[in-house]
């Protein structure tokens, strides 16, 4: 008989190390003397006498019978009785049963203050569900424990969430009154174990109308937190952010464009909803320009061809796409970056950035000139920039803008302390000479002519510049 | 300041770098391998039961091609994997194929994974087991649950399904290690999960034993969610950082290897030269580097004029631990070359610069800016978050306008489905928009204005308006986490904690931690407390006259549980605190975390 084991390893290293160990033999002998190696299935002979000693030890647990009153485990809901050969390491020490004393002491562990919500709050977000006035129907559920212990037969809710949590038999099927089901609900939260809680939900879901199970959770936040994770887990979770998230599971732009426009009636918050229509407004721009481009015909598609479809991406790259491939479209065109800043009201920073970025890829150093220029009212063009020239300096660098380019920004520069620094680090030596010389700092100059080369042109520019007494040198 | 200076440090590196041994009567640390052996015994016996395993595979959620009459599938408590398993069956059930299945859930099950089973009608079909794999020791201090979900699922989601497991595995180290003499804790979830142990201790028995870890500090990671949304600058952290370090083994790629291949390491006290430069500042690790690499030249050169015998004896006694050595030290080398490279090209000074000016509250309005610059330009989504999530922390929220402003201005960068990642951050009260008129100066006019008025009780009520915030300024002024500026802090001689972030910022957590250590317990904290939302707790173990019998050194032994995950750089805070206070410290956490992994929990960008 072979078996097939399939892990699930979440945490890669670990049980994956293994496998490719395997592939790998060099590496086992650093991997398997590691004190920390990772498990290894090899049955070696060290390996497999541990094995033996363990499992002796889980038979010995399985024949000592633990557990209290009876013999549950065989209908226990854990189907078969692994048992916890853990956490009965007997070897360290003599064990006895505790006292009955209480060696810690119990804390309260009642929240105090509710946690910061979201936009929308749970409760609100329920409204959605259910219309039905959110009274407590059973207020007097919430009585301490004490008060209900007296019940017919079987385990009361306490006894039951108990059992539970250890994983034992239990039944659900007598608590059928609707006080009994929020009782043992109640219970289940004050031992704070969300296994029991979701648990107790699910048999409250199946066992009670959509309505009255809403009702109650209202007023039972803890309760209510782990059903909506519950539902969000199922898949079955429908709430408003939730719905909209539903359009990442589209794959075809068409069905999800129209998706995104049913969402738009979705009672978001004023923002929210903006960026929603804004989100359905794009991909539906996004669809009309893919469908013109995919066939590249213009020139700028056979130099510079796509790597890959516009549809999907965010704002800004549509914007970056529309500036590198549809630069100086008239504003009526929906592909033209002037229709697209306007259209998502892209403020000007962010628009200069962008298309400072895709002109200087294109090297088109002209457009980068035309971004920055702004005419005066005499007429006179003068730069003008909403981020630091020395940020451009930098985009520009990166991009390769050639020296003389790299100069005139760096020359733009306000502050004199970033422009020298820029100034020596991309080696514009006319601008480090020109600011010192207007700095009047003349022993700096004498210091920088060390390092231009002998008889260049800055040579003897500087040579020049502290020879010349007309100048009011600081030093 | 991040400042490198190799050539600085050199020749006095060897000296400088802390003190490994600690100081003399530094209590030893328990053995872990226990828990180890515990896990892997148990995995051992489940799968023996299996008879013959054939072969292992990986879930990936895709149909599986085996002949095999059997399957066995060893994973999470996962609705989601458990809805694939049935399909699976439900699939061979239709093809008319007989197979035996099996799941292994670890660390354990949960109802509703089997409620699964039941309604897809596979229940019985399928049997399914438990390994109680709860405790993974990554080095001699440190332990991790490897449950990163955990942080999601209870902070955002509310669900408290881990909570019986983080319970569970403090009873396991309470029965090997303990018993505890004293429990202190902050957060919500630790008083959970002080209750869950308290009550499976209870119920279970009791052993009477030499303590090896006498105190227990359980701490919430949303008491302190500036640290780890910090850049690490320790050497062990901007490892996490950026190669991510998975179960304390990092894969170097080529870049770092020099060569076509990518090398698996497992990082830990056993690799010596990771050993003495793990807890260092960055700045100090590549003049440690090269004097090694010195030393090992002259080891290497000894060869020279030797004699045949000599030579035999180096051969057999030296060479393998030189040639180990060898190894290693071109790894951290190239490791430490890769992480300049890649620290340079982003602008890691600048980044810096704003992370600190935010700490400190000064020049906010340029960190507005280089945030938003940030943004445009489309540099790292994560990393615009955890700034835009550092701006909120530390100024209680942005300004009404910053926020729409920030917020728009990144989903039009990164993708308008993060409307879903801004609406978690809210939730768990990382980005939030300032409530109007809550601002602290307008609050502190307003104080102001109240002591004149003679309002006592108006006063208290605009402070508790102030309850949930995270309060950083006035936390960071009474634990006094932002040493002064303008001193020089010189990092090759740490003098605080604040070195695992240049001396710009003491980590609020581990802070903490010192403070209630030496006051044992929270006694003149109190405001503090109430800054963080409460919750703090501590106790002590019952009169049963164990006293006597508990070691001195146990009681210097710490174990730090922190719910949520905690960071390298944390853990090396806590090293340093621990050589200098005579403690040791363990760390537990549910899982190793940084600011990448915990951002990324709260996406919720894809399907």
């Amino acid at each position: 008989k072979r078996v097939s084991v399939v892990l699930f390893c979440q945490t890669g290293v670990y049980y994956g190390s293994k496998l490719e160990l395997r592939a790998k033999p060099e590496d086992d002998e650093y991997w398997n003397s590691s004190k920390f190696s990772a498990f290894t299935f090899d049955d070696e002979d060290d390996e497999f006498t541990k094995m033996k000693e363990s499992k002796r030890a889980v038979n010995s647990i399985l024949v000592d019978d633990d557990d209290d009153d009876d013999d549950v485990e065989k209908v226990s809901w854990s189907g078969e009785p692994i048992g916890s050969i853990s956490w009965s390491v007997k070897e360290t020490a003599s064990s006895f049963r505790s006292s009955g004393e209480q060696s810690f002491p119990k804390i309260d562990t009642a929240p105090s203050l509710p946690k910061q919500g979201s936009g929308y709050s749970l409760s609100s977000l329920f409204k959605a569900f259910t219309d039905t006035s959110t009274r407590a129907y059973a207020p007097e559920l919430r009585k301490p424990k004490s008060e209900c212990k007296d019940y017919m037969s079987d385990w009361s809710p306490e006894e039951t969430v108990r059992r539970m949590r250890k994983g034992r038999a239990y039944s659900l099927e007598r608590f059928r009154s609707l006080q009994d089901k929020l009782l043992l609900l109640d219970e289940a939260v004050s031992l704070h174990d969300g296994n029991v809680i979701t648990a107790v939900l699910i048999y409250l879901k199946r066992s009670l109308s959509k309505e009255i199970l809403f009702r109650e959770l209202m007023v039972r936040e803890v309760a209510l937190r782990h059903y909506v994770h519950y539902l969000k887990e199922m898949g079955e979770q429908k709430l408003l952010l939730m719905q909209y998230k539903e359009h990442l599971n589209i794959k075809d732009e068409g069905r999800r464009r129209d998706f995104l426009k049913s969402c738009l009636s979705l009672p978001f918050s004023q923002d929210d909803a903006m960026h929603v229509q804004d989100h359905y407004t794009l991909l539906e721009r996004q669809i009309i320009i893919e469908a013109n481009d995919k066939r590249g015909e213009a020139e700028i598609f056979r130099k510079y061809p796509r790597k890959a479809s516009i549809l999907n991406m965010p704002l800004i790259t549509t914007l970056y796409y529309s500036c590198f491939y549809h630069y100086g479209e008239p504003e009526g065109t929906f592909s033209s970056p002037a229709n697209i800043r306007k259209t998502f009201r892209i403020s000007e920073k962010q628009y200069i950035l962008t298309a400072l970025g895709a002109r200087a890829k294109l090297k088109s150093w002209f457009d980068v000139d035309s971004l920055f220029n702004t005419k005066n009212w005499l007429g006179y063009t003068k730069k003008r920039s909403p981020i630091g020239f020395h940020r451009v300096v930098d985009i520009l660098q990166k991009n390769n803008a050639p020296a003389q380019v790299l100069q005139e920004y760096v020359n733009l520069i306000d502050d004199p302390e970033l422009r020298l620094s820029l100034a020596q680090k991309y080696k514009c030596h006319d601008i480090v000479i020109d600011t010192y010389k207007d700095l009047k700092d003349r022993q700096q100059l004498i210091v920088y002519q060390g390092k231009v080369e002998r008889g260049s042109h800055e040579d003897r520019k500087i040579e020049e510049l502290i020879n010349n007494m007309q100048i009011r040198w600081k030093n | 300041m991040y400042v490198i200076q190799a050539a600085a440090v050199r020749g006095r590196c060897a000296g400088c770098l802390m003190a490994q041994s600690g100081r003399r009567d530094a209590p030893e640390l328990p053995d872990f391998s226990l828990l180890k052996r515990l896990a892997r015994d148990q995995l051992i016996y489940l799968l023996e039961q299996q008879h013959e395993v054939d072969k292992l595979y990986k879930v990936e959620l895709k149909p599986i091609v085996s002949t095999a009459d059997q399957l066995c599938f060893l994973i999470r408590p996962r609705i989601q994997t458990v809805k694939w398993i049935s399909d699976v069956v439900n699939l061979d059930k239709a093809a008319g194929r007989l197979r035996r299945y099996k799941i292994i859930f670890t660390p354990q099950k949960f109802y509703a994974c089997e409620a699964v089973l039941e309604e897809q009608g596979v229940f019985g079909d399928v049997t399914c087991d438990e390994w109680a794999f709860y405790l993974l020791p990554l080095d001699d201090d440190i332990i991790s649950l490897e449950l990163p979900e955990f942080f999601r699922e209870n902070f955002l989601e509310g669900d408290q399904r881990w909570v019986g497991a983080a319970g569970g595995a403090l009873r396991l180290i309470h029965s090997l290690y303990g018993p505890f003499s004293k429990v202190y804790g902050i957060g919500q979830c630790a008083k959970m999960v002080y209750e869950s142990w308290r009550e499976q201790v209870e119920d279970g028995e009791q052993k009477t034993q030499q303590p090896e870890i006498g105190n227990v500090f359980l701490i919430d990671r949303d008491v302190d969610f500036i640290t780890p949304l910090c850049s690490q600058v320790v050497y062990e952290g901007l490892v996490d950082d950026i190669f991510r370090i998975k179960c304390g083994s990092v894969e170097f790629g080529p870049e770092v290897t020099s060569s076509d291949k990518s090398i698996k390491v497992m990082l830990n006290s056993q690799d010596k030269v990771f050993n003495e430069i793990r807890n260092e500042h960055f700045s100090n690790v590549f003049g440690f580097l090269s004097q090694k690499a010195r030393n090992l030249q002259t080891a290497y050169d000894k060869r020279r004029g030797m004699d045949i015998q000599q030579m035999k004896a180096f051969v057999s006694e030296e060479l393998k631990g030189l040639k180990q050595e060898h190894r290693l030290l071109s790894l951290h080398i190239g490791a430490s070359e890769c992480i300049m490279k890649k620290k340079t090209k982003q602008d890691f000074q600048e980044l810096l610069k704003t992370e600190h000016s935010l700490l400190e509250g000064f020049e906010v309005r340029e960190c507005v800016s280089f945030i938003e610059e940030h943004i445009n330009r489309q540099i790292s989504m994560i990393d615009s978050l955890r700034l835009l999530c550092l701006l909120s922390l530390t100024e209680n929220g942005l300004l009404p306008k910053d926020y729409r402003s920030l917020k728009a201005q990144y989903l039009q960068s990164y993708g308008i489905e993060h409307l879903l990642t801004f609406s978690n951050l809210k939730q768990m009260g990382l980005l939030v928009e300032q409530q109007p008129g809550e601002t602290l100066t307008v609050m502190e006019s307003k104080v102001g204005k109240l002591v004149n008025d003679k309002t006592a009780g108006k006063l208290t009520d605009a402070f508790s308006s102030l309850a949930k915030k995270s309060n950083f300024r006035a936390l960071s002024k009474r634990l006094v986490l932002i040493p002064k500026s303008g001193e020089e802090y010189d990092l090759r001689v740490p003098r605080d904690m604040a070195y695992i972030f240049s001396g710009a910022y003491v980590p609020l957590s581990c802070k903490l931690i010192e403070q209630v250590l030496e006051r044992d317990g929270w006694t003149g904290l109190e405001e503090i407390t109430r800054m963080l939302n409460g919750h703090e707790f501590a106790v002590s173990g019952g009169a049963n006259g164990t006293e006597s019998r508990i070691k001195a050194d146990s009681q210097r032994i710490v174990l730090v549980m922190f719910l949520g995950g905690c960071t390298y750089s944390e853990i090396s805070a806590l090293r340093f605190l621990g050589r200098e206070r005579g403690y040791k410290f363990i760390v537990v956490t549910t899982a190793i975390t940084n600011s990448g992994r915990l951002l990324e929990a709260l996406l919720d960008n894809h399907p």
